[in-house]
């Protein structure tokens, strides 16, 4: 089965992005598609590599990472959401004047149309956090 | 269809979701907008967040007819466990391209049954 999922919530603060994760992982594990997983609202905040968690603690963002490079998951974090709350790519920081860019490897930033369509092409759409 | 359950200005959720909406609709879909509970304060008439220093979305609910949005479902026992009643809401309309487009309210009210065989017909629901 072909599965799309969605992240609502930043890392830590709600567990939302922990089972995401962990759904993620399952549907792989059990020889399912995922299609994509798109961050929005504050989900944004799974794919700054800026993050630095303690060492005895799970790295969220890192772990999204890995699961990227070694599925070729398609993580996308979107523009707008993103804009509001400082993620950025090259592109986008060069466009936007500012100094720096802060997205984790594995994870793009793309338009809300990547959520549409993750919704029309996957058989199931499931969406983590409030 | 998009399910929207928060007060109005009190989180990003309802601004994020109408940008969902927009979008989803600028995608060919049929798509729906459902409020309930305290989403139901989104749709209310005279909103002003100027003192808030917060953007006012109230606005972009008039903008969603001609996006072709056209189906506001709205949970009549959410109107009335909080005092209000449709008068209360704003007077949101499309215009029926069949029928010399003429206006018709975008707004219907429907019972907490109705709403849930609505929600068993949808292919793909985002609550917001």
């Amino acid at each position: 089965m072909k599965f799309s999922v969605m992240v609502n919530e930043g890392p830590y603060t709600h567990q939302a992005a922990d089972t995401a994760y962990h759904f993620t992982r399952a549907v792989l594990d059990a020889g399912h598609e995922i299609f994509r997983v798109f961050f929005y609202h504050d989900g944004v905040h799974n794919g700054t590599r800026m993050t630095t968690p303690p060492q005895d603690d799970r790295h969220i963002v890192d772990r999204w990472s890995e699961l990227a490079h070694d599925h070729d998951i398609d993580l996308v974090v979107c523009v707008a959401a993103a804009q509001r709350r400082g993620i950025l790519d090259k592109d986008e920081a060069k466009r936007n004047g500012k100094d720096g860019d802060n997205i984790a490897p594995g994870f793009r930033i793309s338009g809300l149309g990547q959520l549409i369509e993750a919704g029309i092409e996957a058989d199931r759409l499931l969406v983590f956090g409030d | 269809m998009y399910v929207n359950r928060h007060a109005p200005h009190g989180t990003i959720y309802p601004l994020e979701g109408l940008e969902v909406a927009l979008i989803g609709a600028a995608f060919d879909q049929d798509v729906s907008m459902a409020f309930i509970g305290d989403g139901v304060f989104q749709l209310t008439k005279g909103q002003d967040t100027a003192d808030l220093g917060i953007k006012n979305c109230a606005p972009t609910y008039g903008a969603l007819g001609d996006y072709e949005v056209t189906k506001l479902y709205v949970e009549q026992e959410s109107l009335d466990e909080r005092g209000l009643e449709l008068n209360d809401l704003m007077n949101l309309t499309w215009e029926d391209e069949q029928e010399d487009w003429a206006e018709k309210p975008s707004i219907r009210l429907v019972s907490r049954a109705q709403l849930s065989d609505l929600l068993e017909q949808q292919d793909v629901i985002l609550n917001f």
